[in-house]
């Protein structure tokens, strides 16, 4: 058994060959810096952003159709925070509620179900954006609006699934050597989505939590395969752990399956399609669509592809591959704030920049 | 990409639960879990997402015992 301070001491004195890790999620972002574990740990163990913040990689046109329908008569546009002062071609939601645009904030998407039966002439439009963690529960809301013949709701839907984008990043990305899986998309996937990934690019992913302790474990079981990689038979393979593709360091919540009654949902509602996600481009099969048999109840979300070009200076569509660090940006911190945001990194509460801006 | 927290389910109710978040009782829907009154939920979005297997303190435990040396 490993004690952490071992954990710790190992990191802080690995001097191998630069390796770099990509945190795949925003909240995986922000706990690093919440747990000082940079200063932990070697500066050859490179800690790098991912496409994980569902926000940053939605383009201008998704946010140009929620502000029309919250422009619209009587219908009301419901989303999470984060998402108010996300840039779109011209404005955002923030800005267009201050000129009459009807917008109200959620924390639930269930919510929305009683505003729409306390309200039927009014049509009630969720920005329904998020991962695999978050898409099942839309599901729930229409799945319940029908059982009570509520038809007030629609979804503008901006889903997308992480498996494919990490693909993209595998063929189009160099020098990533291992992968921290996001925690809470995998309780919905479970932790051998990734076994294939793991066998086709010869990389580790390794699944976390979000705990201090879960980070610092996950980093130095990435780093250890890394080493094993780079020189085979160099620790015991009697190990069981060994055999497993994908290592699961959170199996408190992470089961090899993942959460089965979700992933029902997911196919019982929502057909996969191409997805636009800004920084990489449309990637194939990777966006979730409300099914035929649900379009009443779809807000016309296909073909939101076109994304307006950020700023010259811009830098999100960079950091959301880690080939940068926000505070490589030239904008960050100085043109470029949570209050001013040039781009959706700095606004969203997974984004990396907004992160990076909130702890540094 | 998703913040979820751990509370405890106190009281079931058709497809919703209360869920004490250390003295916050909140509504949280428990259509994606099998749920137990007693049960910790970590719950996502107003959502249960799943039963945590056991509590933190031993889950660390485990853990850092399965690591390799």
């Amino acid at each position: 058994m490993m004690e952490i301070s071992q954990v710790i001491n190992y990191l802080k004195e690995y001097n191998g060959p630069e390796i770099k890790l990509m945190e795949v999620c925003g909240t995986h972002t922000a706990s690093i810096f919440k747990s000082g574990i940079r200063s932990l740990i070697s500066p050859e163990i490179k800690l790098i952003s991912g496409p994980g913040c569902p926000v940053c990689v939605t383009p201008t046109s998704y946010i140009d159709k929620c502000i029309d329908y919250a422009m619209m008569e009587n219908h009301v546009l419901v989303t999470f925070g984060d998402m108010i002062k996300v840039p779109g071609e011209k404005e955002s939601l923030s800005s267009a509620k201050g000129a009459g645009a009807k917008v109200e904030i959620m924390y639930s998407p269930f919510e929305v179900i009683e505003k729409a039966a306390a309200n039927p002439n009014i049509t009630y439009v969720i920005a329904a954006v998020g991962f695999e963690t978050t898409a099942p529960i839309y599901a729930l809301v229409i799945g319940e609006a029908m059982e009570k013949g509520i038809k007030n709701i629609k979804l503008v839907t901006s889903l997308k699934t992480v498996i494919p984008a990490l693909e993209w990043i595998c063929e189009n990305e160099e020098g990533i050597d291992g992968f921290i899986c996001p925690g809470h998309v995998s309780v919905i996937i479970g932790s051998e989505a990734y076994a294939e990934l793991a066998k086709k690019y010869k990389r580790p992913f390794s699944v976390a939590g979000f705990e201090p302790e879960h980070i610092l474990a996950v980093i130095y079981d990435l780093v250890k395969q890394i080493e094993q990689n780079r020189t085979p038979g160099m620790y015991s393979s009697n190990d069981p752990k060994n055999e497993e593709t994908v290592h699961n360091l959170y199996k408190n919540a992470v089961k090899m399956e993942g959460n089965q009654k979700a992933v029902g949902v997911l196919k019982k509602y929502f057909d996969e399609g191409p997805a636009m996600w800004r920084g990489l481009g449309i990637i194939e099969g990777s966006g979730l669509y409300l099914k035929t048999e649900y379009e009443e109840y779809d807000g016309g979300s296909k073909g939101l592809d076109l994304d307006n070009e950020l700023p010259e200076e811009c830098c999100c569509g960079q950091v959301i591959v880690g080939r940068l660090n926000p505070n490589e940006c030239q904008l960050f911190g100085k043109a470029c704030t949570p209050t001013n945001p040039y781009g959706p990194c700095m606004v969203s509460s997974e984004g990396a920049c907004g992160i990076w801006y909130r702890n540094i | 990409m998703c913040i979820a927290m751990p509370g405890k389910i106190v009281e079931l109710d058709g497809m919703k639960a209360k869920v004490d978040f250390k003295g916050t009782v909140v509504n949280v829907n428990i259509g994606l879990i099998d749920a137990r009154v007693g049960d910790y939920a970590l719950v996502h979005a107003g959502c249960a997402i799943e039963i945590m297997a056991k509590d933190k303190a031993e889950e660390l435990i485990e853990l850092f015992e399965s690591l390799e040396m």
